[in-house]
C-alpha cells in the first residue's frame, strides 16, 4: 500500500499529540489511585478499561469501512471541527491568560485527597480503586478512540497511521509513568492542545470540504495550507485576547 | 448508572463547550453545504470561504470570552 504522506504524516502527529494529552491526564488519576488505594485496584481498573476500549474499536472499525467515504468525511469532518475548534479555542484562551492553565500536580493532589477521604481499600477487591481507574481510562480512552477514528476515517489507509500515533503515545506515557512514578506535570499540555487543535481543525475542514464536494487547490496538500491558516489565525487571536484581558484587568484595578 | 451518565456527559462535552460557539460552527457548515452549490463561484473559492468563516467564528468567540 502506498502511503500518502500529505495525509499520513499529519495523521500520525495529530493522533500522537492528542493521545499524549489524554494519556497524561489518565495517568495522573491512575497514579493517584495506585498511590492511595494500592496498585492492584489501579491496574485491574485501567486494564479492564483498556480491554473495553479494544472491544469498542474492534466492533466499530469494520462498520465504519462499510459506510461510503463521502458520508464518513461529512460526519467525521463536522465532529472533528466541533472537537478541534473547541480544543483550539480553549488553548487560545489559556495561552492568553483568560483561562487558567491545566495543572497536573493540582489534579493529582485533588484526586489523592478525594480518594483518601473515602477510606477503606488496599485489602481484597477495592471497588473504589477499580471503578476510579476504569472510569478515567474509559473517559480519556474514548477521546483517544474518537481522535483516531476521526483522523483516520477521512481518507483511505489512514486508520493505521493514526492508530500507530495513538499507540506510540500510550506506550510513551506508560513508560514515563513507570519511570518517574508521579504526574507528568512538565509536559507542556497547553502547547500540545494548541498544536493538536490546529491540526484537527485543519483536518476537519478538509474532510468536510471533501464531503460537501468542494475542490481543494493542490488537493491533499491544501491540508498544510489549512494548518498554516489556522495556526496564524490562532496566534493572532492569542495576542488580541491578551490585549483585551489586559485592558479589562487595568480597568478593574482603577 | 452514575458512571454511564458521566461518560455520556463527557462524550457530549467533547464537542460542545460553549453552546453559541458550537451552534455558530454548525450553522456555518450547514450554510456552506446548502448554499455553495447554488453560487457560481470558481470552484477553488469554496475551500477558502469555508476556512474564512470558521476562522472568523473562532476569533469572534475567543475575543468575546476575553471581554467577559
Amino acid at each position: 500500500m502506498i502511503i500518502n504522506w500529505a495525509h499520513a504524516g499529519p495523521s500520525i502527529v495529530a493522533a500522537f499529540l492528542a493521545s499524549l494529552v489524554e494519556c497524561v491526564e489518565a495517568l495522573t488519576v491512575v497514579l493517584a489511585v495506585g498511590t492511595v488505594r494500592g496498585w492492584r485496584g489501579a491496574l485491574i481498573g485501567s486494564g479492564a478499561g483498556i480491554i473495553t476500549l479494544a472491544v469498542i474499536v474492534l466492533s466499530l472499525g469494520p462498520t465504519l469501512s462499510s459506510i461510503p467515504l463521502h458520508s464518513v468525511q461529512l460526519g467525521v469532518g463536522a465532529l472533528l471541527l466541533l472537537f478541534g475548534m473547541r480544543w483550539l479555542r480553549k488553548a487560545i484562551l489559556r495561552a492568553a491568560g483568560v483561562l487558567p492553565l491545566h495543572d497536573e500536580k493540582a489534579a493529582y493532589a485533588r484526586e489523592t485527597a478525594s480518594l483518601r477521604r473515602i477510606g477503606g481499600g488496599r485489602e481484597g477487591w477495592d471497588i473504589v480503586a477499580i471503578a476510579t481507574a476504569f472510569k478515567i481510562t474509559m473517559l480519556e480512552g474514548l477521546e483517544v478512540i474518537f481522535i483516531v477514528i476521526a483522523v483516520g476515517a477521512g481518507g483511505v489507509g489512514l486508520l493505521i497511521p493514526a492508530s500507530v500515533g495513538a499507540l506510540a503515545a500510550l506506550v510513551l506515557v506508560m513508560l514515563l509513568g513507570l519511570i518517574v512514578h508521579r504526574p507528568l506535570a512538565s509536559i507542556p499540555e497547553n502547547a500540545l492542545k494548541f498544536v493538536v487543535g490546529v491540526l484537527l481543525t485543519a483536518f476537519g475542514t478538509f474532510w468536510l470540504g471533501e464531503g460537501i464536494g468542494l475542490e481543494w487547490p493542490g488537493q491533499d496538500w491544501s491540508i498544510l495550507g489549512l494548518v498554516a491558516g489556522f495556526l496564524i489565525t490562532a496566534l493572532m487571536t492569542v495576542s488580541w485576547c491578551r490585549t483585551i484581558a489586559g485592558s479589562r484587568a487595568a480597568l478593574g484595578s482603577r | 448508572m452514575h458512571w454511564l451518565k458521566a461518560i455520556t456527559a463527557e462524550i457530549f462535552g467533547l464537542f460542545v463547550d460553549d453552546g453559541a460557539f458550537s451552534l455558530a460552527i454548525i450553522v456555518w457548515l450547514a450554510t456552506c453545504w446548502l448554499v455553495m452549490p447554488w453560487l457560481n463561484l470558481p470552484r477553488a473559492w469554496g475551500g477558502f470561504i469555508l476556512f474564512t468563516g470558521l476562522a472568523l467564528i473562532l476569533v469572534e468567540s475567543a475575543t468575546r470570552r476575553s471581554r467577559r
